[in-house]
């Protein structure tokens, strides 16, 4: 924990109100919010999508989208108030005074450029150094932000560098001119765990260096706990309880506070009966090569996605399949149902080869094993309506169709949605609705094992918490198998009876959550539980 | 690169030998024979005659001993010879290719330079009068069919208004030289040219326009934006640059027509090109000037395909890795 500074405050936002545009869900994204931001400070606003955070850090920066207007408030950075400046000042401060990097860190970067040429186009905007000494300057920011080969990285085109790397990249340019404040709009939440433990010690100690304010957006109360030196907690526009970490963490005062907290998946395994009962699937030595490119003339490249991987899963288990971007869990997923032709290996489903069967065969095993996807936006078909997109596997296999139309909408009641949402798109349902949408279509096929793919990643903690606990129940109701593909450890502790840790394709760690979780053998199992972020302030949360 | 554009020519070199086999085996399958057209218009039916002239030309051999013989004399870059024309096919097409890629030149010039600016213009007003001048003007060039405009044209601007000739390559029997030449030579162009432009301005308009406000809206803007960056430089530099990939894609498609895509116009306007060419030798069964311009049609294509390729793989850093 650190000290809470008393210098005069660099940032002084007061009672900002940011209007949306007529026909939006509410008339203000920000309704009368106050924060200020001290030299040297680190404030962490948290909340989850739509609260109205990253609103607030586009008003501070001027940025804000087309339609949406501050209607009140001030917003004071050393005393001047921003919102009266003119558009050439405010291009002045932008970059030079406020600084900003965001959250996906492939798409903030212009494909085109090479990365140099982007860290000394700051300089370049604003009238500072010669052509040379930005070269220079650039690959010392590159130095400092701690790439590994800074002029390799700034002859590099962001495509060629990882996603850590390219937002090490952002945070260069960000830090270019020395800003007083800098403002980080979910900087982490697109990088693997490993990957934002280093970022987040990064912007720790640029912040302390420099003695920077940071305004700090996140919805990860670990990451919360690991870095801010205060925290405002917004909810729909409004700040419904701010404070330094010790009082909003540990001892939380307004209820949505405490509901996030209690909301996040604690890391305990917990003791669980090892599932005993005779295995439904049984995967052995599974291999899946992807070759890209190639041609009359020329050698495809390969990457090994998944090598030798062997496991089983007992009916009524549930499995967990953890690991980093990158390590195969996807497509271990994605060879089991077929939506990819494994290379090698058997998938036995009830003892038949899941992974040679063909055509109608292959068809019929097929609905046995139904899987739920991490984009609950992109994963179902916006033309259709909820019944019809839920009762279409089961027309397909010669169901009924008024039959399977009923049924579908018994489906939707069991997962918690009401009857009449078949008749409506899937547009007009939220994040965490569409998913359950996800669920009940996944179910209509009566399969013996669900495969989740990162299914609660994209959703809020207090929505994954629901979603998580429907999984649960409807397991147990129905006697359902589950493979649960997360890169969220917590997740995975939380309701996976045994966790296989994959790294770069193959299973490096196999094991009841328990053992993983509170005694793991292999490094890289270490390396992941050590760098999920508040993990040692945990017991201290509620 | 090197290596890139080595296995590209490689394989367009066989793509080329595929084409041609192909257009030999079309023409053969289409109906007609070439030694009854020169005999009628020679005035004599005879048998005797036909006969003879198929032996002359190598008609009455087997199907495949006339195939192995073309391919053999255009891998030696023999074109063969126009028994209508009496002149190396060769010959006559590098006669008329300058005049086709003249016009079709200045035609992708005038498209794609006008039809970005357009583009460009449209987008930066998104919304306004000036936007919705722009689409309305480019709706109607997109739809409108070519041959009318082209008359239109000529009716206006030559008939009418007299700025203009009305067909031709030159003034007939002026024999202008040097810049006098130049300067006939550009006033014949013009309508000829912009007709032909027109379609492809108003597509490169209309793509140009879309893809500038798709990026826009993309977060490396708002990361320039954040920088400080003034609106001129980013929409210079990092919207427009974005945003031309897929013009560069529609570029390499209309380049591909260059040399056979003018046929209409040149057509219209009497213009002595390969489209002309192509036109007169179908009518008059000419089957190895048609084989000739087919060919040289082909190799364009291809050509302008690798060249695309290359300008792609230059102005986008990913696909060289990723192809």
């Amino acid at each position: 924990m650190k000290h809470e500074t008393i210098a005069k405050p660099v940032v002084e936002i007061e009672r900002l109100s940011v209007a949306l545009p007529d026909g939006a869900d509410r008339p203000y994204a920000v309704d009368r919010v106050s924060f200020r931001i001290a030299p040297g400070q680190l404030l962490c606003v948290v909340g989850e999508s739509g609260s109205g955070k990253s609103m607030s850090a586009n008003a501070l920066m001027g940025l804000l989208p087309e339609g949406v207007r501050v209607s009140n408030g001030r917003i004071l950075l050393d005393g001047t108030d921003l919102l009266t400046q003119s558009e050439d000042a405010l291009h002045d401060i932008r970059g030079r005074r406020v600084a900003m990097i965001f959250q996906e860190p492939m798409t903030a970067l212009n494909p085109l450029m090479k990365v140099s040429a982007q860290i000394e186009e700051v300089f370049e905007a604003h009238g500072l150094l010669t052509p040379a000494e930005r070269r220079a300057k650039a690959l010392s920011l590159l130095e400092e932000v701690g790439l590994p080969d800074p002029p390799r990285a700034a002859a590099s085109f962001p495509f060629q560098l990882s996603g850590g790397q390219r937002q090490r990249v952002m945070i260069a340019m960000a830090l270019a001119l020395e800003p007083q404040v800098l403002i980080a709009d979910e900087p982490t939440t697109a990088l693997d765990v490993t990957t934002q433990a280093q970022i987040l010690r990064l912007i720790a100690r640029l912040q302390r260096d420099r003695n920077m304010a940071v305004m700090f957006i996140t919805h990860d109360f670990g990451v919360v706990a690991e870095i801010a030196d205060y925290v405002a907690v917004m909810q729909l526009g409004r700040v419904v309880e701010e404070g330094t970490v010790e009082q909003v963490l540990f001892n939380p005062q307004h209820d949505y506070t405490r509901k996030l907290i209690a909301a996040i998946p604690k890391m305990q395994a917990g003791m669980r009966a090892p599932v005993t009962s005779a295995p439904i699937l049984t995967v052995e030595g599974l291999t899946k090569t992807y070759r890209q490119g190639g041609g009359l003339f020329s050698r495809p490249r390969e990457v090994h996605a998944v090598q030798d991987v062997s496991f089983s899963l007992a009916k009524g288990e549930t499995l967990g399949i953890v690991g980093e971007s990158g390590s195969g869990k996807s497509s271990v997923g994605r060879c089991l149902v077929r939506l990819q032709d494994p290379d090698g290996g058997r998938v036995l489903l009830d003892g038949q080869d899941m992974a040679t069967l063909r055509g109608e065969e292959l068809r019929r095993v097929r609905r046995r094993m139904q899987m739920i996807f991490q984009d609950p936006y992109g994963s179902l078909n916006p033309r259709e309506r909820v019944g019809r997109i839920i009762a279409s596997g089961p027309i397909a296999y010669g169901e009924d169709p008024a039959k399977a139309m009923a049924e579908a909408a018994d489906l939707l009641e069991m997962v918690g949605l009401k009857r009449d949402a078949a008749h409506r798109f899937p547009h007009e349902f939220s994040g965490g609705q569409r998913q359950r949408i996800g669920i009940a279509r996944a179910l209509a096929l009566k399969p013996g094992i669900i495969i989740a793919d990162e299914a609660v990643s994209a959703l809020d903690v207090s929505i994954q918490a629901q979603v998580l606990d429907l999984l649960q129940s409807l397991k147990r109701d129905l006697g359902l198998s589950l493979i649960f593909i997360t890169h969220d450890l917590r997740v995975a502790a939380q309701i996976c009876d045994r966790v296989m840790v994959m790294q770069k394709g193959r299973v490096v760690e196999l094991g009841s959550g328990a053992e993983i979780f509170d005694a793991p053998r292999h490094p890289y199992t270490r390396s992941l539980i050590d760098a999920i972020p508040g993990r040692a302030h945990e017991a201290r949360m509620i | 690169m090197a290596k890139f554009i080595l296995a590209r020519l490689m394989k367009a070199a066989l793509i080329l030998v595929c084409i041609a086999i192909l257009n030999f085996l079309l023409i053969q399958a289409a109906p007609g024979d070439p030694a009854q057209v020169m005999a009628g218009e020679a005035g004599e039916t005879d048998a005797v005659f036909l006969q003879q002239l198929r032996e002359r030309f190598g008609l009455d051999q087997p199907l495949y001993v006339q195939l192995g013989r073309y391919l053999g004399t255009i891998l030696q870059f023999d074109l063969g010879y126009s028994y209508r024309q009496q002149v190396p096919v060769a010959d006559l097409i590098f006669e008329r290719l300058p005049a086709t890629l003249l016009l079709s030149l200045s035609a992708f010039v005038i498209s794609l330079g006008l039809g970005t600016l357009a583009g460009v213009l449209a987008s930066a007003r998104q919304g306004r009068w000036q936007d919705s001048v722009i689409s309305t003007i480019a709706l109607i060039f997109y739809a409108t069919p070519l041959f009318w405009l082209a008359l239109m044209a000529v009716l206006l601007f030559s008939v009418q208004l007299g700025w203009l000739p009305a067909f031709g390559y030159e003034t007939v029997g002026a024999d202008h030289t040097g810049l006098r030449r130049m300067e006939d030579i550009a006033a014949h162009l013009v309508l000829p040219a912009m007709t032909l432009g027109l379609f492809f301005m108003a597509v490169y308009a209309r793509m140009t326009r879309a893809s500038m406000l798709e990026v826009s809206r993309l977060d490396f803007v708002k990361t320039a934006q954040a920088k400080g960056l003034r609106p001129a430089l980013i929409q210079r530099r990092h919207v427009l640059r974005n945003a031309l990939l897929p013009v560069v894609t529609l570029a390499g498609l209309q380049a591909g027509q260059l040399v056979g895509g003018a046929v209409l116009i040149e057509t219209v306007f009497a213009w002595p090109g390969i489209g002309r060419l192509m036109f007169d030798a179908l009518t008059q069964r000419d089957y190895n000037l048609l084989l000739g311009v087919f060919l040289v049609s082909a190799a364009m294509v291809l050509l302008f395909n690798l060249i695309t390729d290359i300008l792609y793989r230059l102005v986008d850093p990913r696909i060289r890795v990723t192809a």
